[in-house]
């Protein structure tokens, strides 16, 4: 729902198909067979018929739809809001009460003009070919709303318009090579399970290809077969991709599985975020199990960052870290400085005899220093990708393996539970912690204190608890 | 971390890449596919074969895939005319139709039969964040995990140090309905904009008398309401999403345009960046119904995604980058495969009958927590698709959730003009 729709005041789109699923669940309840009981309730000298109470409303909501009974509650506090519902008792008062007192159903005139263009709308396009029901709606407020009934219409028909307008002329033609694939038979593997791969886009738009090359379909059989199974394995396989990272995670999940020794939010102890800050001098070991999920979790620590130089120190292979990093600067920094970056880069890493000379095929090479001629955000993209994969596919397998990262782990502290306190009802202090913005303006000597406790000078308070 | 079976292979739409799929698929004779072209590629010209090469080329002009798959041809075989393949490519046609009504989807949750369900989630509010005078339209938390910036329908964006409840920043903008807020990630800075059709980047100052409202520095300008903003993985670019169907890329420092996106045929209502490897793209989706992925060095428009039935809220990646999700006023929220290319699993519910205005991931990508219009937030359980609790106690419709970037806690902001921090 957009600002425009708002301002123009035709909430129309958006709340069309919440008033249309709406009216299908007054429907169903008032179906004689499915629907609520409803009796005639006497009101001063009048009597109400169809007449229902409110917990008649909510147990039928839960079963309906089975659903617990605070939502089934809160959906039926939404149609008593909207209007489809009216509480007797206190006419005023919108809320659904989940006990004896009486409503019954009624649509607000605000409705009117909406469900008027509705049931307009479907008219003009299934021509007069209405269910019963909506017939019999149709002629009803055709007569209580005469005055505005030409209005409806035009209404009706300027929304069916741009709604085809906004429906998609053409579709995408790679659905005509997945259904080629399935013109034929089955893939001849049956060891596969029995779904197969499938754009859940509608078919259409396979007549635009009328001028199909004229050898295409002499090699289709062979070619299909074996693509298809490829096709429905892939998909498959990475589907599963979802749920092994899924699983991988879920450890690490605090809001799945809590996190050690207490989540902050609940226990008002923020040692969570103090043994976990940027740099500590003993990690967890949780922190150190996910450098090894995946190089761009490691380089995206900073401690495993600087480990990881570390190691390759080690190995006389640290400048291709640095050129990483280097190149990361240039991309995301500031625009008026990266033909200088660029340079600077050029003459540690890249000029022959380069004090930190990084190794590059020499195909990127050339494109690159093609390309610093004219320095641009992008210009050291080829190389740093190359340099990111050989890192990745050369030295993160072995630092993994390396004594080095070995020992991390076992030094890895596990965070102790902390104790539930003695008083459960005692509210700890809640310290504040430096602003980033305060953090970084105090130098880089500021990352080595712990950012839990508030230590540089800013008041620990303690917020009130609302 | 994935281990891609076709090695050396990118089968991912919108980028040319010469792909050895005759490596892949032995044997060498062949190969297909094709097909079609749309009214606008005019290369309809009959494959011709360099020997051994094949070229997997997709052109996006949004409707056409000309994929010229060529090796060794043969010519046509005697007695075969244009006119009996065409022939019998509407027979082929034809049987499709009737295969297809045969077939079943492959979805994510038939293959996640064997996970273990998630185990039913009691989730409370733990704080509660009053302070805003009017509807709070959007947040973003700050690294730091217990910071957020909020910002509401009257013109002010507040800065929070959640955990204490101090309100820390206020700002105020000229202007009314301000959309979109974004945390910059040193968490020096936040970005807002809306109803002025610009977005500006405020510092936030340590000295606690100055006006912060002062510093605020204009960086986007667009034609019509900015919708949602983000910075990209530092402080000096800056992308927004605007109602005038465009996203774009801007320099902070200088203010001007790094690159714009086109192809959205109706406002974009979100944005978010992907948070892979490589760093290059996002998603965005609008009213036009449709989610579309973007380059963001190129402005291309790589893969679309058109199953929403109504405008899309929100757009938000999966903790991996290979997926993301979206929320839509058709009441359902959506999970897209983008290796796959295809929507694998759809969150619906009959009671739900309100349209979702906001979704976001837990850490391990388990949870969907989604925030609906009829005041409640849904949380879904991702691979199997069923609804694993819902949260009440929001008075109005809640506008945004968005779990905390260490995945400890949920803040939901709402019509109701407060915002909650919620926990297990």
């Amino acid at each position: 729902m957009t600002i425009n729709t708002q301002v123009r005041g035709g909430l129309l789109r958006e709340q069309m198909s919440c008033f249309r699923k709406m009216e299908k669940v007054i429907v169903a309840m008032q179906d004689p067979d499915m629907g609520i009981k409803m009796r005639n309730q006497r009101l001063l000298i009048t009597v109400i018929p169809h007449a229902m109470t409110g917990v008649d409303v909510i147990t039928w909501l839960t079963q309906k739809y089975r659903i617990g009974e605070e939502e089934a509650l809160h959906l039926g506090g939404m149609l008593v809001r909207y209007g489809y519902i009216y509480p007797l008792k206190e006419p005023r008062c919108l809320v659904l009460q989940p006990d004896d007192s009486f409503s019954v159903f009624f649509y607000s005139s605000f409705h009117f003009p909406s469900s008027a263009i509705f049931l307009a709308k479907k008219n003009i396009r299934k021509q007069g070919e209405l269910m019963e029901h909506e017939k019999e709606r149709y002629s009803l407020l055709h007569k209580r709303i005469n005055h505005t009934w030409d209005f409806v219409v035009m209404q009706a028909r300027e929304q069916l318009r741009t709604s085809k307008q906004r429906r998609k002329a053409d579709r995408i033609v790679l659905e005509c090579q997945e259904q080629a694939y399935w013109l034929i038979n089955r893939p001849p593997v049956r060891s596969l399970p029995q779904f197969c791969y499938q754009h859940g886009r509608n078919f259409g738009g396979g007549g635009q290809g009328g001028t199909c090359p004229p050898h295409f379909f002499q090699k289709v059989r062979d070619a299909i077969t074996l693509k298809t199974f490829l096709v429905l394995y892939i998909s498959v396989f990475y589907i599963c991709l979802f749920v092994k990272y899924c699983e991988q995670y879920q450890d690490h999940d605090p809001i799945m599985l809590g996190c050690l020794p207490s989540n902050p939010w609940i226990s008002d102890d923020s040692a969570y975020w103090t043994i976990n800050t940027e740099i500590v001098l003993v990690p967890t070991r949780l922190r150190v199990e996910r450098w090894s999920f995946s190089f761009m979790e490691l380089l995206s620590d900073p401690m495993g960052r600087k480990e990881f130089m570390t190691y390759l120190e080690k190995e006389f292979s640290a400048e291709n870290l640095y050129f990483w990093q280097a190149c990361e600067e240039i991309r995301h920094g500031e625009s008026s400085k990266i033909p200088q970056k660029v340079e600077d880069v050029y003459k540690n890493f890249l000029a022959p005899g380069a004090s930190r000379w990084v190794n590059i095929d020499s195909k990127t090479m050339d494109k690159t220093l093609e390309g610093i001629k004219r320095p641009h955000r992008f210009v050291l993209d080829d190389a740093q990708m190359h340099i990111y994969f050989l890192m990745k596919k050369d030295s993160y397998p072995r630092f993994l393996k390396s004594d080095l990262y070995k020992n991390m782990l076992s030094r890895a502290m596990v965070p102790q539970e902390s104790k539930k306190s003695v008083f459960p009802f005692m509210r700890r202090q809640r310290h504040s912690s430096p602003s980033p913005a305060q953090v970084v303006a105090h130098g880089t000597e500021e990352d080595e204190r712990t950012g839990g406790v508030g230590q540089a000078g800013t008041n620990s308070t303690t917020g009130a608890r609302v | 971390m994935s281990q891609d079976p076709l090695e050396g292979c990118r089968i991912s739409a919108g980028k040319k890449s010469a792909v050895s799929l005759g490596k892949a698929l032995h044997p060498p004779n062949l190969l297909v596919v094709v097909e079609g072209t749309c009214g606008a590629c005019v290369a309809a010209s009959p494959v011709s074969a360099p020997e051994g090469s094949c070229s997997y080329n997709v052109a996006h002009h949004h409707l056409c895939v000309c994929v010229r798959v060529c090796m060794a041809w043969q010519g046509l075989q005697k007695g075969e005319t244009l006119a009996s393949l065409k022939q019998e490519s509407e027979n082929l046609r034809r049987k499709l139709e009737e295969e297809r009504g045969k077939l079943t989807d492959v979805e994510l949750h038939q293959v996640a039969e064997k996970v273990e369900t998630v185990a039913a989630l009691s989730i409370k509010t733990r704080r509660v964040l009053k302070g805003h005078g009017n509807k709070v339209l959007s947040m973003d938390w700050c690294k730091d995990k217990r910071r957020l910036v909020s910002s509401s329908q009257d013109g002010k964006v507040i800065v929070w140090d959640a955990f204490t409840l101090n309100k820390e920043h206020g700002i105020t903008l000229p202007c009314t309905w301000v959309m979109a807020c974004a945390y910059a990630p040193s968490g020096c800075a936040v970005a807002c904009g809306g109803l002025d059709n610009k977005c500006s980047v405020v510092p936030l100052s340590l000295d606690r008398n100055e006006n912060v409202t002062a510093k605020k520095k204009s960086v986007a300008m667009h034609t019509n309401y900015v919708s949602g903003c983000s910075f990209t993985n530092s402080d000096m670019q800056l992308l927004t999403s605007s109602g005038d169907g465009t996203c774009a890329l801007w320099d902070v420092e200088s203010g001007q345009l790094l690159q714009s996106f086109h192809g959205h045929t109706a406002d974009v209502l979100s944005l978010d960046l992907a948070p892979s490897e490589t760093g290059n793209t996002f998603v965005s989706g609008g009213c036009d119904m449709k989610a579309n992925v973007w380059d963001m060095r190129s402005g291309q428009n790589i893969q679309s995604f058109d199953n929403h039935q109504s405008d899309i809220n929100c757009v938000k990646y999966y903790p991996s980058g290979d997926a993301f999700a979206s929320a839509s006023d058709d009441a359902t929220c959506r999970f897209y495969d983008l290796r796959a290319d295809r929507e694998v699993a759809v969150y619906q519910k009959d009671s739900i009958i309100f349209g979702a205005s906001s979704v976001d991931f837990s850490l391990s990508g388990r949870l969907l927590f989604a925030g609906y219009n009829d005041y409640t937030i849904n949380v879904w359980d991702v691979l199997k698709g069923t609804r694993v609790s819902v949260l009440f106690g929001h008075e109005n419709r809640v506008s945004r959730v968005r779990v905390s970037p260490d995945g400890t806690a949920l803040c939901s902001a709402s019509w109701d003009n407060t915002l909650r921090v919620s926990r297990t």
